[in-house]
Protein backbone atom coordinates (compact mmCIF):
# COMPACT_ATOMS: atom_id res chain seq x y z
CA UNK A 1 0.00 0.00 0.00
CA UNK A 2 1.46 3.42 -0.95
CA UNK A 3 2.44 5.79 1.80
CA UNK A 4 -0.19 8.37 0.81
CA UNK A 5 -3.04 6.02 1.60
CA UNK A 6 -1.82 5.34 5.14
CA UNK A 7 -2.54 8.88 6.32
CA UNK A 8 -6.03 9.44 7.62
CA UNK A 9 -7.97 12.12 5.81
CA UNK A 10 -7.71 15.42 7.65
CA UNK A 11 -9.50 18.71 7.41
CA UNK A 12 -6.65 20.10 5.32
CA UNK A 13 -7.28 17.54 2.60
CA UNK A 14 -10.81 18.80 2.15
CA UNK A 15 -9.77 22.44 2.35
CA UNK A 16 -7.12 21.94 -0.34
CA UNK A 17 -9.63 20.13 -2.54
CA UNK A 18 -12.16 22.92 -2.12
CA UNK A 19 -9.50 25.57 -2.83
CA UNK A 20 -8.50 23.80 -6.04
CA UNK A 21 -12.15 23.51 -7.09
CA UNK A 22 -12.68 27.21 -6.36
CA UNK A 23 -9.60 28.11 -8.40
CA UNK A 24 -10.77 25.97 -11.32
CA UNK A 25 -14.14 27.69 -11.33
CA UNK A 26 -12.53 31.14 -11.22
CA UNK A 27 -10.38 30.22 -14.23
CA UNK A 28 -13.59 28.99 -15.86
CA UNK A 29 -15.22 32.37 -15.35
CA UNK A 30 -12.23 34.00 -17.05
CA UNK A 31 -12.15 31.56 -19.98
CA UNK A 32 -15.88 31.43 -20.68
CA UNK A 33 -16.51 35.13 -20.31
CA UNK A 34 -18.65 35.15 -23.48
CA UNK A 35 -20.89 32.19 -22.76
CA UNK A 36 -23.49 32.98 -20.14
CA UNK A 37 -24.52 29.33 -19.62
CA UNK A 38 -20.99 28.18 -18.77
CA UNK A 39 -20.64 31.24 -16.55
CA UNK A 40 -23.65 30.08 -14.54
CA UNK A 41 -22.15 26.58 -14.33
CA UNK A 42 -18.87 28.02 -13.06
CA UNK A 43 -20.80 29.87 -10.35
CA UNK A 44 -22.40 26.55 -9.37
CA UNK A 45 -18.92 25.03 -9.08
CA UNK A 46 -17.88 27.98 -6.91
CA UNK A 47 -20.76 27.36 -4.53
CA UNK A 48 -19.98 23.64 -4.47
CA UNK A 49 -16.43 24.39 -3.34
CA UNK A 50 -17.73 26.64 -0.58
CA UNK A 51 -20.20 23.96 0.48
CA UNK A 52 -17.44 21.35 0.68
CA UNK A 53 -15.58 23.68 3.06
CA UNK A 54 -18.67 24.10 5.22
CA UNK A 55 -19.38 20.37 5.42
CA UNK A 56 -15.74 19.55 6.17
CA UNK A 57 -15.56 22.09 9.00
CA UNK A 58 -18.90 20.88 10.32
CA UNK A 59 -17.59 17.32 10.42
CA UNK A 60 -14.21 18.01 11.98
CA UNK A 61 -15.56 20.46 14.57
CA UNK A 62 -18.50 18.15 15.34
CA UNK A 63 -20.91 21.06 14.96
CA UNK A 64 -23.91 20.41 12.78
CA UNK A 65 -24.75 24.11 12.33
CA UNK A 66 -22.39 24.17 9.36
CA UNK A 67 -24.63 21.70 7.57
CA UNK A 68 -27.65 23.93 8.24
CA UNK A 69 -25.75 26.71 6.51
CA UNK A 70 -25.04 24.45 3.52
CA UNK A 71 -28.77 23.78 3.36
CA UNK A 72 -29.46 27.51 3.01
CA UNK A 73 -26.71 27.96 0.44
CA UNK A 74 -28.25 25.17 -1.63
CA UNK A 75 -31.63 26.92 -1.45
CA UNK A 76 -30.29 30.29 -2.51
CA UNK A 77 -28.17 28.72 -5.26
CA UNK A 78 -31.18 26.89 -6.66
CA UNK A 79 -33.20 30.13 -6.68
CA UNK A 80 -30.31 31.97 -8.28
CA UNK A 81 -29.84 29.48 -11.08
CA UNK A 82 -33.58 29.33 -11.77
CA UNK A 83 -33.81 33.11 -12.14
CA UNK A 84 -30.54 33.23 -14.08
CA UNK A 85 -31.77 30.67 -16.57
CA UNK A 86 -35.09 32.51 -16.90
CA UNK A 87 -33.21 35.72 -17.70
CA UNK A 88 -31.12 33.75 -20.19
CA UNK A 89 -34.22 32.43 -21.96
CA UNK A 90 -35.66 35.97 -22.10
CA UNK A 91 -32.39 37.24 -23.53
CA UNK A 92 -32.28 34.58 -26.20
CA UNK A 93 -35.89 35.20 -27.18
CA UNK A 94 -35.35 38.91 -27.66
CA UNK A 95 -31.82 39.07 -29.06
CA UNK A 96 -31.21 35.52 -30.41
CA UNK A 97 -27.80 35.41 -28.81
CA UNK A 98 -26.24 34.62 -25.46
CA UNK A 99 -22.88 36.13 -26.32
CA UNK A 100 -21.92 38.63 -23.65
CA UNK A 101 -20.24 40.81 -26.29
CA UNK A 102 -23.60 41.36 -28.01
CA UNK A 103 -25.33 42.52 -24.85
CA UNK A 104 -24.02 46.05 -24.98
CA UNK A 105 -27.24 47.97 -25.59
CA UNK A 106 -26.90 49.81 -22.27
CA UNK A 107 -23.51 51.12 -23.48
CA UNK A 108 -22.00 50.44 -20.09
CA UNK B 1 -7.02 2.87 4.64
CA UNK B 2 -10.05 2.38 2.47
CA UNK B 3 -11.49 5.83 3.21
CA UNK B 4 -8.28 7.53 2.19
CA UNK B 5 -8.23 5.72 -1.13
CA UNK B 6 -11.89 6.63 -1.70
CA UNK B 7 -11.16 10.27 -0.89
CA UNK B 8 -8.31 10.48 -3.38
CA UNK B 9 -10.29 8.74 -6.10
CA UNK B 10 -13.30 11.02 -5.61
CA UNK B 11 -11.14 14.13 -5.39
CA UNK B 12 -9.43 13.23 -8.67
CA UNK B 13 -12.77 12.61 -10.40
CA UNK B 14 -14.17 15.86 -8.99
CA UNK B 15 -11.26 17.96 -10.21
CA UNK B 16 -11.29 16.27 -13.62
CA UNK B 17 -15.03 16.88 -13.99
CA UNK B 18 -14.62 20.52 -12.94
CA UNK B 19 -11.86 21.03 -15.50
CA UNK B 20 -14.03 19.51 -18.21
CA UNK B 21 -16.96 21.73 -17.21
CA UNK B 22 -14.98 24.86 -17.92
CA UNK B 23 -13.20 23.58 -21.04
CA UNK B 24 -15.87 21.50 -22.77
CA UNK B 25 -16.70 22.82 -26.23
CA UNK B 26 -20.30 21.66 -26.19
CA UNK B 27 -22.45 23.17 -23.39
CA UNK B 28 -24.37 19.88 -23.09
CA UNK B 29 -21.12 18.10 -22.25
CA UNK B 30 -20.32 20.81 -19.73
CA UNK B 31 -23.70 20.32 -18.04
CA UNK B 32 -23.20 16.54 -17.92
CA UNK B 33 -19.74 16.92 -16.41
CA UNK B 34 -21.25 19.27 -13.85
CA UNK B 35 -23.65 16.45 -12.98
CA UNK B 36 -20.63 14.17 -12.50
CA UNK B 37 -18.99 16.79 -10.28
CA UNK B 38 -22.09 17.06 -8.09
CA UNK B 39 -22.46 13.30 -7.80
CA UNK B 40 -18.81 12.97 -6.78
CA UNK B 41 -19.12 15.78 -4.26
CA UNK B 42 -22.12 13.98 -2.83
CA UNK B 43 -19.92 10.91 -2.35
CA UNK B 44 -17.38 13.05 -0.52
CA UNK B 45 -20.10 14.41 1.75
CA UNK B 46 -21.07 10.84 2.56
CA UNK B 47 -17.47 10.34 3.73
CA UNK B 48 -17.97 13.38 5.96
CA UNK B 49 -21.08 11.83 7.51
CA UNK B 50 -23.38 14.48 6.04
CA UNK B 51 -25.84 11.97 4.67
CA UNK B 52 -28.87 14.22 4.40
CA UNK B 53 -27.02 16.89 2.46
CA UNK B 54 -25.43 14.27 0.20
CA UNK B 55 -28.83 12.94 -0.77
CA UNK B 56 -30.26 16.45 -1.05
CA UNK B 57 -27.44 17.35 -3.41
CA UNK B 58 -28.35 14.41 -5.64
CA UNK B 59 -32.11 15.02 -5.48
CA UNK B 60 -32.21 18.80 -5.63
CA UNK B 61 -29.15 19.59 -7.64
CA UNK B 62 -28.83 16.75 -10.10
CA UNK B 63 -32.55 16.05 -10.13
CA UNK B 64 -33.85 19.57 -10.50
CA UNK B 65 -31.27 22.27 -11.13
CA UNK B 66 -29.11 20.35 -13.58
CA UNK B 67 -32.16 19.10 -15.48
CA UNK B 68 -33.22 22.75 -15.75
CA UNK B 69 -29.76 23.58 -17.08
CA UNK B 70 -29.97 20.80 -19.64
CA UNK B 71 -33.45 21.94 -20.71
CA UNK B 72 -32.22 25.46 -21.31
CA UNK B 73 -29.00 24.39 -23.01
CA UNK B 74 -30.88 22.16 -25.43
CA UNK B 75 -33.60 24.76 -26.01
CA UNK B 76 -31.20 27.48 -27.14
CA UNK B 77 -29.63 27.35 -30.55
CA UNK B 78 -26.14 28.58 -29.87
CA UNK B 79 -23.41 29.40 -32.33
CA UNK B 80 -20.51 27.80 -30.46
CA UNK B 81 -17.79 29.00 -32.82
CA UNK B 82 -18.52 32.64 -32.11
CA UNK B 83 -18.59 31.98 -28.38
CA UNK B 84 -15.22 30.24 -28.54
CA UNK B 85 -13.48 33.14 -30.29
CA UNK B 86 -10.48 34.22 -28.26
CA UNK B 87 -11.23 31.54 -25.71
CA UNK B 88 -7.70 31.29 -24.34
CA UNK B 89 -7.00 35.04 -24.38
CA UNK B 90 -7.64 35.52 -20.70
CA UNK B 91 -5.95 32.31 -19.53
CA UNK B 92 -2.92 34.11 -18.12
CA UNK B 93 -4.74 36.58 -15.83
CA UNK B 94 -7.21 33.86 -14.83
CA UNK B 95 -4.42 31.47 -13.89
CA UNK B 96 -2.62 34.27 -12.05
CA UNK B 97 -5.63 35.11 -9.91
CA UNK B 98 -6.44 31.44 -9.29
CA UNK B 99 -2.80 30.81 -8.37
CA UNK B 100 -2.83 33.70 -5.93
CA UNK B 101 -5.97 32.34 -4.30
CA UNK B 102 -4.51 28.82 -3.98
CA UNK B 103 -1.30 30.29 -2.59
CA UNK B 104 -3.23 32.26 0.00
CA UNK B 105 -5.08 29.13 0.99
CA UNK B 106 -1.78 27.26 1.22
CA UNK B 107 -0.36 29.94 3.53
CA UNK B 108 -3.30 29.42 5.84
CA UNK B 109 -3.17 25.62 5.67
CA UNK B 110 0.58 25.36 6.25
CA UNK B 111 0.34 27.53 9.31
CA UNK B 112 0.20 26.04 12.76
CA UNK B 113 -3.60 26.06 13.10
CA UNK B 114 -4.37 23.80 10.17
CA UNK B 115 -1.40 21.50 10.12
CA UNK B 116 -2.14 18.04 8.83
CA UNK B 117 -2.08 16.62 12.33
CA UNK B 118 -3.54 19.46 14.40
CA UNK B 119 -7.13 18.54 13.72
CA UNK B 120 -7.49 14.76 13.81
CA UNK B 121 -10.51 12.98 12.44
CA UNK B 122 -13.30 12.78 15.02
CA UNK B 123 -14.53 9.45 16.21
CA UNK B 124 -17.06 7.97 13.80
CA UNK B 125 -20.70 8.28 14.77
CA UNK B 126 -22.47 5.15 16.00
CA UNK B 127 -24.53 3.23 13.49
CA UNK B 128 -27.88 4.38 14.89
CA UNK B 129 -26.94 8.06 14.64
CA UNK B 130 -29.34 9.92 12.37
CA UNK B 131 -27.88 12.92 10.60
CA UNK B 132 -31.30 13.85 9.23
CA UNK B 133 -32.87 13.87 12.69
CA UNK B 134 -30.08 16.08 14.07
CA UNK B 135 -30.31 18.48 11.16
CA UNK B 136 -34.09 18.63 11.33
CA UNK B 137 -34.03 19.26 15.06
CA UNK B 138 -31.71 22.20 14.62
CA UNK B 139 -33.47 23.51 11.52
CA UNK B 140 -36.92 23.61 13.06
CA UNK B 141 -35.91 25.10 16.40
CA UNK B 142 -32.89 27.35 16.32
CA UNK B 143 -32.95 28.26 12.64
CA UNK B 144 -36.69 28.29 12.08
CA UNK B 145 -36.87 31.94 11.01
CA UNK B 146 -34.05 31.46 8.54
CA UNK B 147 -35.89 28.39 7.29
CA UNK B 148 -39.04 30.45 6.69
CA UNK B 149 -36.95 33.06 4.90
CA UNK B 150 -35.51 30.36 2.66
CA UNK B 151 -39.04 29.30 1.79
CA UNK B 152 -39.93 32.91 0.90
CA UNK B 153 -36.81 33.14 -1.27
CA UNK B 154 -37.90 30.04 -3.17
CA UNK B 155 -41.37 31.51 -3.63
CA UNK B 156 -39.89 34.75 -4.97
CA UNK B 157 -37.72 32.70 -7.33
CA UNK B 158 -40.74 30.81 -8.65
CA UNK B 159 -42.71 34.01 -9.22
CA UNK B 160 -39.75 35.76 -10.83
CA UNK B 161 -38.89 32.87 -13.14
CA UNK B 162 -42.48 32.48 -14.31
CA UNK B 163 -43.01 36.23 -14.70
CA UNK B 164 -39.83 36.51 -16.76
CA UNK B 165 -40.58 33.69 -19.15
CA UNK B 166 -44.36 33.93 -19.42
CA UNK B 167 -45.28 35.00 -22.90
CA UNK B 168 -48.84 35.64 -24.02
CA UNK B 169 -49.46 35.19 -27.72
CA UNK B 170 -51.34 38.04 -29.35
CA UNK B 171 -53.51 35.82 -31.52
CA UNK B 172 -54.51 33.28 -28.88
CA UNK B 173 -58.18 33.22 -27.89
CA UNK B 174 -59.04 33.23 -24.22
CA UNK B 175 -61.95 34.18 -22.00
CA UNK B 176 -61.89 37.16 -19.70
CA UNK B 177 -64.30 36.32 -16.86
CA UNK B 178 -64.38 39.91 -15.59
CA UNK B 179 -65.65 41.20 -18.90
CA UNK B 180 -68.12 38.33 -19.09
CA UNK B 181 -69.59 39.29 -15.74
CA UNK B 182 -69.95 43.02 -16.31
CA UNK B 183 -71.66 42.68 -19.67
CA UNK B 184 -75.19 44.15 -19.81
CA UNK B 185 -78.16 43.46 -21.97
CA UNK B 186 -77.67 46.63 -23.98
CA UNK B 187 -74.22 45.53 -25.07
CA UNK B 188 -75.38 42.37 -26.73
CA UNK B 189 -78.87 42.81 -28.18
CA UNK B 190 -80.61 45.60 -29.98
CA UNK B 191 -84.38 45.78 -29.93
CA UNK B 192 -85.75 47.23 -33.11
CA UNK B 193 -89.25 48.64 -33.19
CA UNK B 194 -90.89 48.81 -36.56
CA UNK B 195 -94.43 48.79 -37.84
CA UNK B 196 -95.91 45.50 -38.84
CA UNK B 197 -95.81 44.91 -42.55
CA UNK B 198 -98.32 43.32 -44.82
CA UNK B 199 -97.56 39.84 -45.89
CA UNK B 200 -96.23 39.71 -49.37
CA UNK B 201 -98.11 37.65 -51.93
CA UNK B 202 -101.67 38.76 -50.92
CA UNK B 203 -104.25 36.29 -49.52
CA UNK B 204 -103.04 32.77 -49.40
Amino acid sequence: MPEVFRILITLSHYLVLAALLFAISVVGIFLNRKNVIILLMAIELNLLAVNINFVAFSHYLQDISGQVFVFFILTVAAAESAIGLAILVCLFRNLHTINVDDLGSLKG
Amino acid sequence: MFQTAVFYAFAAILLFAALRVITARNPVHAALFLVLAFATASGLWMLLEAEFLAIALILVYIGAVMVLFLFVVMMLDINIDRLREGYWDYLAPGLAIAGIMVAEMAVVLWGRQFGLISMPAPVPRPADYSNTRELGGLLYTQYVYAFELAAVILLVAIVAAIALTLRRRKDSKFQDPARQVVVRKQDRIRIVTMPAEKRAGGDQ
